[in-house]
């Protein structure tokens, strides 16, 4: 499954480490929430990134104590039809102000990735080859957004106030 | 009318850019049909039984002579030449070809018009009153906010995949003509005692399998933080609504296993952490959306005009005019209903012709503007009362003056099994029967108000549940059987109709019906009592005893 990350085909430092697996000594590592929550003190102080994968119907309240020592975290889409992840990466960005590594997972397809741009993914693991290829024409899809997130994009809002506040400025 | 900027139409360019890109991928295999269906439903493309129909947005029922023009182009160069519209301010065509539907959304966007989420689990259409901002005695103009809710409702990039579909409606009217208690959000525009705007907000109203009416969650939430609030709604909801069963994946399930007392404690946890954020409405930015707002120059003119007198010797002038032309807030125009329910047709269907038609007649007597309201009928929104004979004798022409806005035959119904794949039975052919029965204005006009919604399966298109008398198909040994409910209303008192008895078959329900209409012609007080507050008065008893006495 090909990984993209700020914008371009790259390859995945994060090691999947299943539940039940044994971890590598060192090295950065991805986990399920289930195994980070048993010891983070003990995952956290290891040599080597954490990353947690965090499901879609779980609080964020138990995650967000540790997120400023976490490498990634990445969130789920079972299918592209659940968009609960979504809000949990919009809190994660402009509520708690994770600035790290926020990784799409799941069934991630090319016509999700404005709007996981715009909700502040910066990662995807993406299902298929052609689609991951198209990321960086995907992503420029769309000019104009009516919503103001975290993102930093200028909503049409934004910019037809700037544009007001000009014209009257230059009579 | 809200006249689209640069910005506007550079996103549905763009929205239909992508679109055309997701048809080709479709068609060359490179998507799945289970991951393309998703994808044309969020552009109001659906499956039906014979073809792909595609359902286009007129948000909050506001239409130009010029974007009318193009449903008749469109209706005419991709379809059969005749378009349908829906209890949602949506024009739907039943016949387009997929291959075809990328021009087709090209043609429609270069008057700014799109079919952005009117299907799939998204923020649909926002709805409102189709005589807002001309309606006497209205709070401010509700389309103002409409706007400001389409934009941010509008490829929305956290609620574009919720658990199921969520539709707002807006009302600033005492009377409530947008059913909003029958949505997922209801917004009542309405002063505060300092005199600053802002609504009372429902919640977890739809029909459907499991009807509820909506909650009021706030009594008064301020304009500038109407957005923030709205947010922080669907963010509660796209969390916590149900995902593992379609049939209770809406928001009124939610609100119900949760008490609207729990919701609203959610809901305002939320909303207190984002309330001062980035969706505050500052005066100057809805100031900003009103101005794109044009509004006609109207001119002085007489109460009761010289042509009006005239015309009033003529009978059938008359009660056309006493039936389909309504009181507008400015004095000398009118406010004019264009009945989409002749005798034996089906109910919201208007041909190529007709929209052009009507597209001529508002540029000559309506400022160009013309609306679409639940009912499925149109509407003109300025007419000069000295018009009002020319108007009459033209839509008499082009068969849109039938006098029988919100009559008995003034039908609301679904598509139902000659098109809709979900349908168990058929409800346009009843809607056709139910019109010849009561063919004749004098009965319909002795019976007074009466309206009967038809819907063909438990999905609720055609709103049965809120029809004074509501028509439900159902499915039983493969035969079509119909369930008949009365005392259901849509507006400011909304409330579920009560089932009558068992449900009767295919060939029964216009007998039914006028079993039940004489029986209230009986049992009524006195002629202004309507249908549905003798229902009230009486229950469904005497009805009930009437129907079924000789069944």
């Amino acid at each position: 499954m090909p990984l993209v990350k700020d914008g371009k085909i790259t390859k995945d430092l994060l090691v999947h480490v299943p539940d039940g697996a044994e971890l590598p000594g060192d090295g950065a590592i991805l986990v399920t929430a289930a195994r980070f929550l048993e010891d983070p003190e003990a995952l956290l102080k290891r040599a080597g990134k954490v990353g947690v994968i965090w499901p879609n119907n779980r609080d964020l309240d138990d995650l967000v104590p540790h997120l400023d020592r976490l490498a990634a975290v990445a969130l789920v889409f079972p299918s592209f039809r659940d968009g609960r992840a979504y809000s949990q990466a919009r809190l994660l960005r402009e509520r708690h102000g994770y600035d790290g590594e926020l990784r799409a997972t799941g069934q991630v397809l090319r016509d999700q990735f404005v709007f996981m741009l715009r909700a502040g993914f910066d990662t995807f693991e993406v299902k298929k080859d052609s689609d991951a290829e198209a990321f960086a024409s995907t992503a420029k899809r769309y000019s104009v957004f009516y919503q103001p997130t975290g993102d930093g994009r200028l909503t049409a809002l934004h910019r037809r106030m700037q544009l007001r506040h000009s014209e009257s400025a230059g009579q | 009318m809200y006249a689209y900027d640069e910005l506007d139409r550079t996103l549905i360019n763009e929205r239909v850019s992508e679109f055309r890109d997701q048809v080709k991928r479709r068609l060359s295999g490179e998507l799945t049909e289970d991951e393309f269906k998703m994808l044309r439903l969020q552009n109001g493309v659906y499956l039906q039984l014979h073809a792909y129909m595609f359902r286009v947005a007129i948000p909050y029922g506001t239409l130009s002579s010029k974007q009318m023009r193009a449903f008749a182009r469109v209706a005419r160069k991709y379809d059969r030449g005749y378009g349908h519209f829906t209890t949602r301010q949506n024009i739907q065509f039943n016949w387009i070809k997929l291959a075809e539907l990328p021009d087709a959304l090209a043609d429609l966007a270069e008057v700014g018009i799109h079919a952005m989420q009117t299907s799939g689990n998204n923020m649909r259409n926002v709805t409102s009153d189709q005589w807002a901002g001309v309606a006497p005695g209205e709070v401010e103009d509700p389309r103002i906010w409409s706007e400001i809710l389409r934009q941010h409702t509008t490829l929305h990039p956290e609620f574009s995949f919720l658990p199921r579909k969520f539709k707002i409606a807006i009302t600033a009217s005492e009377h409530d003509r947008a059913a909003i208690k029958i949505h997922d959000i209801g917004l009542r525009l309405l002063k505060n005692a300092d005199g600053e705007t802002g609504f009372e907000v429902l919640v977890g109203g739809g029909l459907g399998r499991t009807p509820f009416i909506g909650k009021t969650i706030k009594p008064f939430v301020h304009g500038r933080d109407i957005l923030s609030y709205v947010e922080a709604i669907l963010r509660v909801y796209n969390q916590y609504g149900r995902r593992d069963n379609i049939y209770k994946a809406r928001i009124k399930i939610l609100v119900h296993e949760l008490g609207i007392e729990k919701f609203a404690k959610e809901v305002e946890e939320e909303w207190k952490q984002m309330s001062d954020g980035a969706l505050t409405l500052d005066y100057s930015v809805v100031e900003e959306v009103r101005s794109r707002f044009s509004y006609p120059a109207y001119e002085k003119l007489p109460h009761m005009p010289d042509e009006l007198k005239q015309a009033a010797h003529d009978p059938l002038f008359e009660r056309w005019r006493k039936n389909s032309v309504f009181p507008h807030k400015v004095q000398g125009y009118s406010i004019v209903t264009l009945s989409l329910k002749p005798v034996g047709g089906p109910p919201g269907d208007a041909t190529a012709d007709q929209m052009d038609a009507v597209a001529d007649l508002a540029d000559r007597y309506s400022f160009g503007e013309i609306r679409v309201g639940h009912e499925q009928n149109l509407c003109l929104p300025h007419v000069a009362k000295r018009d009002l004979p020319q108007l009459w004798k033209a839509l008499e022409r082009i068969g849109l003056a039938t006098p029988n806005v919100n009559l008995v035959t003034d039908i609301i119904a679904c598509p139902g099994l000659d098109y809709c794949s979900l349908a168990n039975a058929r409800s346009i052919p009843i809607a056709q029967e139910l019109t010849r029965r009561f063919a004749n204005h004098d009965t319909a006009d002795l019976i007074g108000r009466l309206h009967i919604n038809i819907s063909g399966c438990i999905n609720a298109c055609g709103h049965h549940h809120v029809g004074h008398i509501g028509i439900l198909g159902v499915e039983k040994n493969g035969d079509e059987f119909y369930q008949i409910t009365i005392g259901g209303r849509a507006d400011e008192g909304a409330q579920m109709g009560t089932l009558i008895g068992p449900a009767v078959p295919y060939a029964e329900v216009a007998d039914v019906i006028e079993d039940i209409v004489e029986a209230y012609l009986a049992l009524r007080d006195r002629p202004e009592e309507l249908f549905v507050d003798t229902v009230k008065r009486l229950g469904v008893e005497p009805f009930k005893e009437r129907v079924y006495a000789t069944r």
